[in-house]
């Protein structure tokens, strides 16, 4: 028998909240997390502008041996995948009874390398960098971290796709799961936000300059838009084999229908159209599912010239007018590692809530996404069947299509 | 620097970083014990007594370290050889 996975529960902590309830009302109200930041200017950033995220307090939640490994995007995960373990009913003693696996996206971490590098060129002497600094400085540190926490005892790994990583992360969980591996994989993404994780992202000179006015900066698919804003935080989703999750009284809040993926073969960082096409094309395509059938996409439009043009040739030609389409990106800024989960929580929390969250900022429409049905004010509207798309640097490409249940 | 002084500075720090009660430092009681250290605290160790006193320990001085008061001893004996 076919093997369905779903989701059981789902976390997020980013700049539009700190918790579901949180974020769920900022989106609605289309309120944006962006803000100017007088610390990375005075850094060198061409452009300081960035989501918000408050520094989460762990002190009275973690031990100290636990928190002494843990940067900035461990703190995020751990944050969120508590709120997705309590949203999906799981005790910390569920660890012990049953194999649950762990897959993260992450693809940076950037202030612990260049902290303890640091002490190391001042004291000359590496063993004064402090025992936490080798877990904090591997890509697969939120994955180190959060095994340890909860005693994972499944797969345990950490997915590095540049700003399709987190995307990609479900997409392995539902892999696992689909193929009969696992019943039970926490998956998610995380986005470090300190001023050294995006410089040499600035550098490329992709950043909005719109210093005087952070919040209606990100704007994807308008035709004045001029580059994009970083974001972060974490997002975590906890799926599980339906059966599996029925047995354990398990809410289930949506069923992962496919993973659609692809590579570009072409730029670096430029986009192209065919290859975004070709990943949606094998999501409706294992979903079973004709481009009718999407009734809301969560655009990966991150406000770039570039990208927003070729995903709007590419939606355009895949679906036309028929689905809603809005970009969170608007109100969050790019999340890079961690957008593709939680963007998923986002669209998730707006089927859930039957409504469609606005794409702000978007004044005048683009010419090449002119055909597309764009929300610019949020839509009092139920649907159940939505597809998120992720991009990033080296072409890759993610498409996950989720149905509300 | 004096005795008192070395066992103040130190005690102060132990409290702070291993986020242990004052109560638990006892001059004749086992410090891994006490402060549950693991293998990786030893390198912690190292940091915090490199930042409080300007000396440069190695894990193979912790061999006799025992007590508190053969950590007080090792710090004392480290600090009397660089004066």
């Amino acid at each position: 028998m076919e093997r369905r996975v779903v989701i059981s529960g789902m976390g997020i902590y980013s700049s539009l909240g700190k918790n579901l309830a949180e974020v769920k009302e900022s989106l609605y109200l289309g309120r944006s997390g962006i803000v100017f930041s007088p610390d990375r200017k005075e850094f060198g950033y061409r452009s300081a502008l960035t989501g918000f995220v408050e520094k989460p307090d762990l002190a009275k939640v973690l031990s100290r041996r636990q928190r002494i490994s843990m940067g900035e995007e461990s703190e995020y995960a751990y944050v969120a995948t508590r709120e997705a373990l309590q949203n999906a009913k799981i005790e910390e003693a569920l660890f012990d009874e049953q194999v649950i696996g762990l897959v993260y996206g992450n693809d940076s971490v950037s202030q612990a390398v260049m902290e303890s590098i640091d002490i190391v060129r001042q004291k000359k002497d590496t063993m004064l960098v402090g025992s936490g600094a080798i877990f904090k400085s591997m890509n697969s540190s939120v994955t180190m971290n959060l095994s340890t926490i909860y005693r994972v005892r499944g797969i345990n790994m950490t997915i590095s796709a540049a700003c399709a990583s987190g995307s990609h992360a479900i997409g392995l969980a539902y892999l696992f799961i689909k193929q009969g591996l696992q019943d039970c994989v926490i998956c998610g993404g995380a986005q470090e936000t300190n001023k050294y994780a995006m410089a040499s992202f600035d550098g490329l000179g992709v950043f909005s300059d719109r210093e005087d006015q952070p919040t209606r900066a990100s704007r994807p698919f308008d035709q004045n838009r001029n580059g994009l804003v970083p974001g972060g935080g974490a997002a975590t989703l906890v799926l599980e084999e339906y059966e599996s999750a029925v047995r354990r009284g398990a809410p289930i809040l949506a069923e992962v229908l496919s993973y659609g993926f692809s590579s570009n073969g072409d730029h670096i960082s430029t986009p192209n159209v065919e290859g975004p096409i070709q990943a949606m094309e094998m999501a409706l395509q294992q979903a079973g599912l004709a481009p009718g059938d999407i009734e809301y996409i969560n655009a990966h439009a991150t406000s770039t010239p570039m990208g927003d043009a070729n995903e709007a040739r590419a939606l355009t030609q895949l679906f036309g007018s028929a689905p809603y389409i809005s970009s969170t990106k608007s109100m969050t800024g790019h999340e890079c590692w961690m957008a593709g989960t939680s963007e998923v929580v986002y669209s998730l929390l707006m089927a859930q809530h039957g409504f469609i969250a606005p794409n702000i900022n978007l004044e005048e429409v683009d010419e090449t996404a002119k055909n597309l049905s764009l929300v610019k004010n949020t839509i009092n509207q139920n649907f159940n069947v939505f597809l998120s798309n992720s991009f990033g640097f080296g072409g890759t490409n993610s498409a996950l299509i989720v149905k509300k249940l | 620097m004096s005795r008192d002084e070395i066992i103040d500075t130190t005690n102060t720090f132990l409290i702070e970083e291993f986020e242990v009660e004052s109560e638990v430092i006892q001059p004749e009681a086992n410090l891994k014990e006490s402060l549950d250290l693991d293998s990786l605290d030893y390198v912690d160790l190292v940091v915090i007594i490199e930042s409080n006193f300007g000396i440069k320990l190695e894990s193979k001085d912790f061999t006799n370290v025992h007590t508190f008061d053969d950590l007080y001893d090792l710090i004392g004996s480290k600090l009397h050889a660089i004066a």
